[in-house]
Formats: C-alpha cells, sequence, structure tokens
C-alpha cells in the first residue's frame, strides 16, 4: 500500500489538491476564494488525467519525423479530455466571476454570508 | 437504416441552432421559433418512440464516421424516447404558462435571451436523455448547469443572483465528483462508451480486483450527480432559486433540470455499472437514507414557510427524496416506482407553480399566505388547478401522485429490510404533505367579505388557463391509465441492460 502510494506519487498529490479545492469551494465564504477553489478542484482532476495517460519514455501523440509506431506515443485520450474539460472549466469560471461582479456592484461585499443576511433584512 | 433512426440525432443538433439562431432575433421571432422548436421536438421524439416500440429493441447510433470503441454514440430505446418526449410536453406547457409573467418580469430587450437559454436547455436535457457517452455526457452536464443558472438569473433583483451564485457553487461541486468519477472509471477500464465500460467492470469484478477504486467511482458519480439534483442535505439553494425566479424557470427547474440529472444517474446506474453491482455495493442504502430524511425534513421546512412559492419549492425537496429512496430500494419495482414519479413530480410541480403564480396575481401580487385568502374566487381557473395539483401531491386516487406512492409502497413491501422505514416515512410524509398544501387550498376557498379585485374570466387569460388544462389532464392521465406507462417503463428499464 505504501509503496503504491509513492510510486503514483503524481495521482496522491492530485487527490489532495482535488480535496483542497473541493473544501475551498464548498467552505470558504468569500466568492473570489471560491472560485480559486474551483479552479484548483478542476486542475486536480486534469492532473489526475495527465498522469495517467502518460507513459514512461514515450513522447506527445504528435507525429514528427515519420514515425507511425504505436508504441512512440503516449495515450491521447486523456490529453483530450483535459482540454475539453479546460474549455468547461473556463466558461464556468467566467459566469461565476460574472455573478460575482453583479453581487459586487450591489452589496459591495463579496462574503456570500454577509449577502445572505443582507437580502434577509431587506425582506425582499 | 431505417431514416427514423436519426430523429434522436436530428433533434439535439436542432436544439442547438435553434439556440444560435436565436440570439440574433427579436423577442417575438425568438419566441416563435421556441414554439415551433418544441412542437417539432414533440413530433421527431413522437416518432422515434412509435419506432422502438414497433421494432421492440434499442438501437445505437454512431455520431461520426468511428465505430465503437473510439467513435461517440447516441442510444435510443423506449425509456429514452418516451422520457424525452415527456420533457418537451413539460417545457412547452411551462412556457406558455408563464409567457405572460416573464413579459412582466424580465427587461424587452432581454426576453430573446430566455428562449436562447431554454433551447440551449432542451439540447442538453435531450443529450442527457440519448447520449452512450459518459464524457459527452459530462458535457452537457456543465451546459445544463450554465442555462438553468441563467433562466434563474434573467429575473434580476438581489435574491435570484444570491440564489443563482449558490445554485452554481453546489452545481459545480457535484459536476467536480461526477467528472472525478469518471476519470477513474475510465483509468479502471479504458473506455468512455457506456457498453463497453460495462462489459469491462464485468470483466474486472470478476477477477475480483480493484474493488475499491471501483467503489470509489461509483460513489463519486452518485454522490454528485445527487448534489446536483438537490438531495437534502444539498438543498440550502433550492428554495431561492424556485421562490424567486420567473416562474417557467421554477417550472423548468424543478420539474426538467433536476430529472435530467436523476435520468443520468439511473443510465449509469444500469447501463454503466450494472444494476446487480451497483446494487450489492452498499451506496442504495445511502441514497435510501438521504432519501428518507428528505421526505420528512422537506416537508417540516413546507409547513414552516409563510411564502407560497417558496413552500413548493420546499416541497420540491421532500419529493426528490421519494425518487432517490426508490433508487435507494434497490429492487427493479423501486426503479421502476422512482421513473414513474419523476414524470408524477414534473406534472403536478409545473401545475403548481403555474397554478400558484395567477393565485398571487390576484392577491396584489402578494405571495404571504395572509394575503390569499379567497384567491381561488378570484382566479377560478388557478384556485381548481392548484387544488388539483395539492390533491395530486398529497395522493389522493385519481391523479398521478396516487399512483407514484402506492407504487412505492408495493416496491417497499418487496424488500424486506427496508420495508418498515420506507412505509413508516411515506405515511409520515404523506400527512406532512396533507397538513401544507391542505392548509393552503382551505386558506385560498376562504370567502373574504369585500371583493376589492376583479374576478378573471378565461377571455382574457386564454393561453394560460389552456396549459392549466393541459397540465391538469395530463395529471389525471397519468393517474388513471397508469397501467400501460408503468409497462413502457419496465420495458424501458429492461432494454436499458
Amino acid at each position: 500500500m505504501g509503496a503504491n502510494l509513492f510510486n503514483n506519487y503524481g495521482e496522491a498529490v492530485a487527490m489532495i489538491l482535488f480535496g483542497i479545492g473541493f473544501g475551498n469551494l464548498l467552505l470558504q465564504s468569500n466568492l473570489i476564494k471560491k472560485i480559486i477553489g474551483l479552479n484548483i478542484m478542476d486542475t486536480a482532476i486534469y492532473l489526475f488525467l495527465a498522469e495517467k495517460g502518460y507513459i514512461a519514455g514515450r513522447v506527445a501523440p504528435i507525429v514528427t519525423d515519420g514515425v507511425q509506431d504505436m508504441e512512440a506515443y503516449i495515450n491521447p485520450i486523456p490529453s483530450g479530455l483535459v482540454l475539453t474539460g479546460i474549455v468547461v472549466s473556463v466558461s464556468v469560471s467566467a459566469l461565476m466571476l460574472s455573478i460575482t461582479i453583479r453581487l459586487y456592484q450591489r452589496y459591495q461585499t463579496l462574503d456570500l454570508d454577509e449577502i445572505s443576511f443582507r437580502l434577509k433584512k431587506e425582506g425582499l | 437504416m431505417d431514416f427514423v433512426q436519426n430523429f434522436p440525432a436530428v433533434s439535439i443538433l436542432l436544439c442547438l441552432f435553434a439556440g444560435i439562431i436565436s440570439s440574433g432575433l427579436k423577442k417575438n421571432a425568438a419566441r416563435f421559433l421556441n414554439r415551433i422548436l418544441l412542437l417539432t421536438e414533440l413530433f421527431l421524439n413522437g416518432c422515434t418512440l412509435g419506432y422502438v416500440l414497433r421494432t421492440g429493441e434499442s438501437y445505437v447510433y454512431v455520431m461520426g464516421k468511428f465505430p465503437a470503441p473510439w467513435g461517440n454514440e447516441i442510444r435510443a430505446g423506449v425509456l429514452e424516447a418516451f422520457i424525452a418526449l415527456f420533457f418537451c410536453i413539460i417545457m412547452l406547457l411551462s412556457l406558455e404558462g408563464g409567457v405572460k409573467k416573464l413579459a412582466d418580469e424580465v427587461e424587452k430587450e432581454k426576453t430573446f435571451l430566455y428562449y436562447v437559454l431554454c433551447d440551449l436547455l432542451l439540447a442538453s436535457l435531450l443529450a442527457l436523455v440519448y447520449t452512450n457517452d459518459l464524457f459527452t455526457a459530462y458535457v452537457f452536464v456543465e451546459i445544463n448547469t450554465i442555462a438553468a443558472c441563467g433562466l434563474i438569473m434573467i429575473r434580476q433583483n438581489g435574491r435570484t443572483i444570491e440564489a443563482a451564485a449558490r445554485y452554481m457553487i453546489m452545481s459545480l461541486l457535484g459536476s467536480g465528483l461526477l467528472l472525478m468519477g469518471l476519470c477513474m472509471l475510465y483509468d479502471l477500464t479504458g473506455h468512455l462508451l457506456m457498453s463497453n465500460i460495462k462489459e469491462q467492470i464485468a470483466v474486472i469484478s470478476e477477477m475480483g480486483e480493484y474493488r475499491i477504486p471501483l467503489l470509489v467511482a461509483i460513489a463519486l458519480m452518485s454522490v454528485g450527480l445527487s448534489i446536483k439534483s438537490a438531495l437534502f442535505p444539498f438543498h440550502a439553494w433550492l428554495p431561492d432559486a424556485y421562490g424567486y425566479s420567473t416562474v417557467s424557470s421554477a417550472a423548468i427547474l424543478s420539474s426538467l433540470v433536476s430529472k435530467g440529472y436523476i435520468f443520468l444517474l439511473l443510465k449509469i446506474i444500469y447501463r454503466v455499472i450494472g444494476f446487480e453491482l451497483f446494487c450489492s455495493s452498499r451506496i442504495t442504502d445511502i441514497l435510501f437514507l438521504f432519501g428518507l430524511m428528505g421526505m420528512i425534513f422537506g416537508s417540516l421546512s413546507a409547513i414552516r414557510e409563510n411564502d407560497v412559492r417558496r413552500m413548493i419549492a420546499f416541497s420540491s425537496v421532500a419529493q426528490i427524496g421519494y425518487i432517490y429512496m426508490g433508487i435507494g430500494m434497490g429492487t427493479q419495482a423501486g426503479m421502476t416506482a422512482a421513473v414513474f414519479h419523476i414524470l408524477s413530480h414534473a406534472a403536478t410541480k409545473s401545475l403548481l407553480f403555474i397554478a400558484a403564480i395567477g393565485l398571487t396575481d390576484v392577491s396584489d401580487g402578494s405571495r404571504q399566505f395572509i394575503k390569499l385568502t379567497g384567491a381561488a374566487y378570484r382566479n377560478k381557473w388557478a384556485g381548481v388547478a392548484f387544488t388539483i395539483g395539492s390533491l395530486s401531491m398529497v395522493g389522493v386516487p385519481l391523479f398521478s401522485g396516487f399512483i407514484s406512492k402506492l407504487m412505492f409502497a408495493q416496491a417497499a413491501v418487496q424488500n424486506q429490510m427496508k420495508m418498515l422505514p420506507a412505509l413508516i416515512v411515506l405515511g409520515i410524509s404523506t400527512i406532512l404533505n396533507a397538513i401544507y398544501f391542505m392548509k393552503t387550498v382551505i386558506r385560498i376557498y376562504t370567502p373574504v367579505e369585500e371583493l376589492k379585485y376583479e374576478g378573471i374570466t378565461f377571455k382574457n387569460m386564454k393561453i394560460y388557463a389552456a396549459a392549466l388544462v393541459c397540465f391538469m389532464v395530463l395529471n389525471v392521465f397519468l393517474g388513471v391509465s397508469s397501467q400501460p406507462i408503468v409497462d413502457l417503463i419496465e420495458q424501458g428499464l429492461a432494454m436499458f441492460s
């Protein structure tokens, strides 16, 4: 178990980062810190995928010098998944940031709990 | 290959293109395009349903030129086509019922955006229903989330923006977990297509390897999707999002968006992991437990609520609890009951939201209970519709809610371990439902002395009344002729595996 953990240290780091990001997104009350947490969480998943797709001693799957042999390249699918994931995470972060700007313009604070408190007081 | 087999793919692409075209159109043109689109979707999905019923087997449609292990696929069976058809009907009726309110609450120059969001939402829902590829499902889950967030936010006030922020945060937590689960599953099996993953998982579990990683992957995906569909402890965003957004959004969110995720979870259970393996993994027990808690706590919160829209929203928490209780039973009967409740809740909850808006409109626009006294006399159609919706939610025979409660009870009896808690909580929850819904119905039928408001008749709200009538007919139809639909669901679930 311990040896496995050490051999796959990339995956272990990815999991720890995922936990950190998840905790931040869930528990922070500052919206910007939440978004940072979201990005850490997503990046951890990409690290995990990249780590899983990599095969030691091989290169990225771009054909150069006419080498067509499959054994020369790493698995391209995780890289494709990472690219798709990045697109999704960029758009989601942009949306979150725009919501944050709206809320800041209305309430002059980034603290989500504070905003909820004020909304209750307004009694809208 | 028959021509009809193209229809599921075409229906998804049509929605996407309609969304793109609508973004360049004026308000009325966008609305017109949206209606044409929804009617076309009804036709296309109806044809698909007819086709799969006639052939009696599901089919796989290859997207692009690459065959199975590499390419992307769509799969259409009885249940997929039926759910897609049902989603289109509910969306059409919800939009028609709320169209007048939409014009009041949303700025004129932004109304076309509402239809863009609706088109994209429908595209993502159909893709979730039809896809055979897990990663495609993930991408469309995110599109669904973004579109739903827009639907909440389109009515601009502090409450909705805060609700949208909370909704996004919870959804992102859920989709993070889902993505992690998918990646782990990909690492274990080396595939992304559902049928290929299932074959590999069968091989792995037969060899007895990777027990824990497989369990973790299943748990991550189930928990992620249940967070996104607002299962009990993760429902904090729901009352504000449903309570303050414009009424069509509330109806669409409660009856379609959360159901789309639950349907994806069902697909993952049957088509990816395999029903037996999922049930033996004990995750069903956790879903069962949280479902039961949701049934009670959702109803308790609804009883305490003083605002009619928020009360209906809290009732959604309880109903989502019912669905997860059905899934958690881990039997075929439980699953069938859960799918039936998806339909029944979708038909009832959107009816309630749209009826409630008719009642509040004739009460100075106030949503407080005290102001609603006698509202049913001022708007007769909405009063009748709200009463029917309430009766269905409580589970009175003739309406759809009764059948789903009956099916849950029958499913519970078949499961020795879970019979007692399920039946007890079902009973308690029904009583709690009756308390808060009947309280509202009695209040809206309590006569008031002076009639300050003009009564609203059929003439000045034709579309609204027609939408309500359609919803009521749908509700009674589900309640009266449930057997063919249950047969359909059973056939569809059998086709899944």
